[in-house]
């Protein structure tokens, strides 16, 4: 229960901000109301259906994301010339922030999922080709001998020995690409999904004042932000780069 | 036929200040299942010899032949054990390390492990098999280097100062081990050390290397009975007879 220490501080805070009456209940409502409302909109599988777009949207991108990052990473860490070529490229776009192209993408695309997913696409290679970049690079020069040694070559000595050894960089690209995905795909949903997102959902709700609809709908975003880091790249760090010794747990 | 010749071996290297020699013309040839010491201070190019051996440089002329056949690049004819514990893969166990030169093989999985389990069990850590080699100490991880380096059966052991980074007793028990093994298995073993007991208690022949360029000034053969005994008054005497050698070379 430690864990929930922070979070348990920081709800009591804004409970008692919410009570203290220096706002009005509808700008600031008490958890209860916002929890009644969470409870509606979960009842009546609303919620559920725009989380479930709003996650479809961050693992497209995500997923897209990732093969094209690591694909292009590591080719560049294996090549000067790809290196050379593309370092430019992605120098110059990397600073763009994903939602200044949201625009342009809905004026190509439309409204709705292709302009979304290529938003959220654009926001999570960053990190996921710049950690397997780095991450190539930094395997440690002694297993490459070793394995060439062995008569490692070619694909082998990728799969094998590149693909591992850059294991910690590559989780932390995931982690960080995920994130991204993350703001990237609440951030389009608010200005390039047409109905459904959870994006789309505090977004819409602003029209109505429905502050409670709001802040539902971030504690669902923070709720599975937490699952996911908690049960998926938590459980795939401790499966395998922690396991190995590759990366130390946090001191005790 | 030798299992390592080396014919005139050198190497050069073009930097901005000029050229510089890193090797001088090394000639040599093992005899059958020797066990031969490098010996020689910092710089002198010892394990410049191994690595040239290796496949890891290539001479700027003359030839290395390996069971008769020139080298060019590195080749599973050639075992190799680095100094560095981190040498080892740390995504596998000490068992997948061990199997890794048999699977570049093609070695069917079944059979890779039984051998491989083999080596473990030469080296005393046949009960580590499933350990990954952040859970070795020092020693242990310098064992399954080994027992990964013999595996795959090359016609030589080439080991570049692999018990310089254990403490004293440890590298006495190191020795013993290798000692053993090398009896068991009757590999040609090439040794690099700047250790003199270490070479004497190990070595059939000692090549001892000058600096500045490194050039091999003697090769002193060490005829005392095995097992040794670092206590012994001839063991002493042959340290004695090596400090020499190695002494008179930084005279001017």
């Amino acid at each position: 229960m430690r864990h929930f220490a922070a979070v348990a501080a920081a709800l009591l805070a804004y409970e008692l901000v919410a009570r203290s009456g220096w706002f009005a209940a509808a700008l600031v409502p008490t958890l209860p109301t916002i929890a009644h409302t969470l409870w509606t909109m979960l009842a009546d599988g609303s919620m559920e259906r725009h989380a479930a777009s709003t996650l479809a949207r961050v693992f497209s991108g995500l997923a897209l994301a990732a093969a094209a990052g690591l694909v292009l990473g590591f080719a560049m860490a294996r090549s000067r010339a790809v290196e050379r070529f593309v370092s430019p490229l992605v120098n110059a776009l990397m600073p763009i922030p994903s939602l200044a192209w949201a625009p342009v993408f809905i004026l190509w695309f439309g409204l709705g999922n292709a302009a979304t997913v290529l938003i959220v696409f654009y926001a999570a290679s960053f990190p996921m080709l710049v950690n397997a970049w780095s991450g190539a690079r930094a395997v440690n020069p002694l297993w490459l001998r070793a394995a060439a040694a062995m008569g490692a070559g070619g694909a082998q000595l990728f799969w094998k020995v590149v693909v591992p050894g850059a294991a910690p960089f590559i989780i932390t690209g995931l982690r960080l690409a995920f994130q991204r995905a993350w703001i990237a795909t609440v951030g389009a949903e608010m200005l390039a999904a047409s109905d459904f997102g959870l994006g789309w959902v505090i977004f819409d709700a602003k029209e109505f004042l429905n502050a409670d609809v709001m802040l539902a709908s971030l504690a669902v975003i923070g709720a599975l932000g937490y699952l996911f880091e908690r049960f998926a790249f938590g459980a795939l760090e401790r499966a395998t780069v922690l396991r190995w010794g590759m990366v130390r747990p946090g001191q005790a | 036929m030798s299992a390592i010749e080396l014919r005139e071996v050198a190497l050069a290297y073009d930097t901005p200040a000029g050229r510089v020699e890193a090797l001088r013309a090394a000639s040599f040839a093992t005899a059958p299942s020797e066990f031969l010491c490098i010996v020689g201070p910092s710089g002198c190019g010892k394990t410049t010899l191994l690595n040239l051996i290796a496949g890891f440089l290539a001479p700027t002329s003359g030839e290395i032949l390996v069971s008769g056949r020139p080298v060019s690049g590195q080749g599973l004819d050639r075992g190799i054990v680095f100094q560095d514990f981190a040498q080892l893969f740390p995504w596998r166990t000490a068992l997948g390390n061990v199997a890794f030169g048999l699977e570049m093989k093609g070695v069917e999985r079944a059979e890779r492990e039984r051998i491989a389990l083999e080596h473990l069990r030469l080296v005393g850590l046949e009960k580590f098999a499933g350990a990954y080699p952040h859970h070795l100490s020092g020693g242990m991880q310098q064992r399954v280097a080994i027992a990964r380096a013999l595996a795959y059966n090359p016609a030589v052991l080439l080991m570049d100062e692999p018990f310089a980074a254990l403490d004293a007793l440890t590298r006495d028990e190191m020795q013993r081990l290798l000692a053993e093994i090398w009896r068991a298995t009757r590999k040609t073993v090439v040794y690099v050390t700047h250790n003199v007991a270490e070479a004497v208690y190990l070595a059939d022949r000692v090549i001892v290397m000058t600096p500045h360029p490194g050039a091999i000034k003697a090769i002193v053969p060490v005829r005392l009975p095995r097992p040794r005994d670092p206590l012994g008054v001839e063991f002493l005497q042959a340290q004695k007879e090596l400090l020499g050698h190695l002494k008179r070379e930084e005279a001017p």
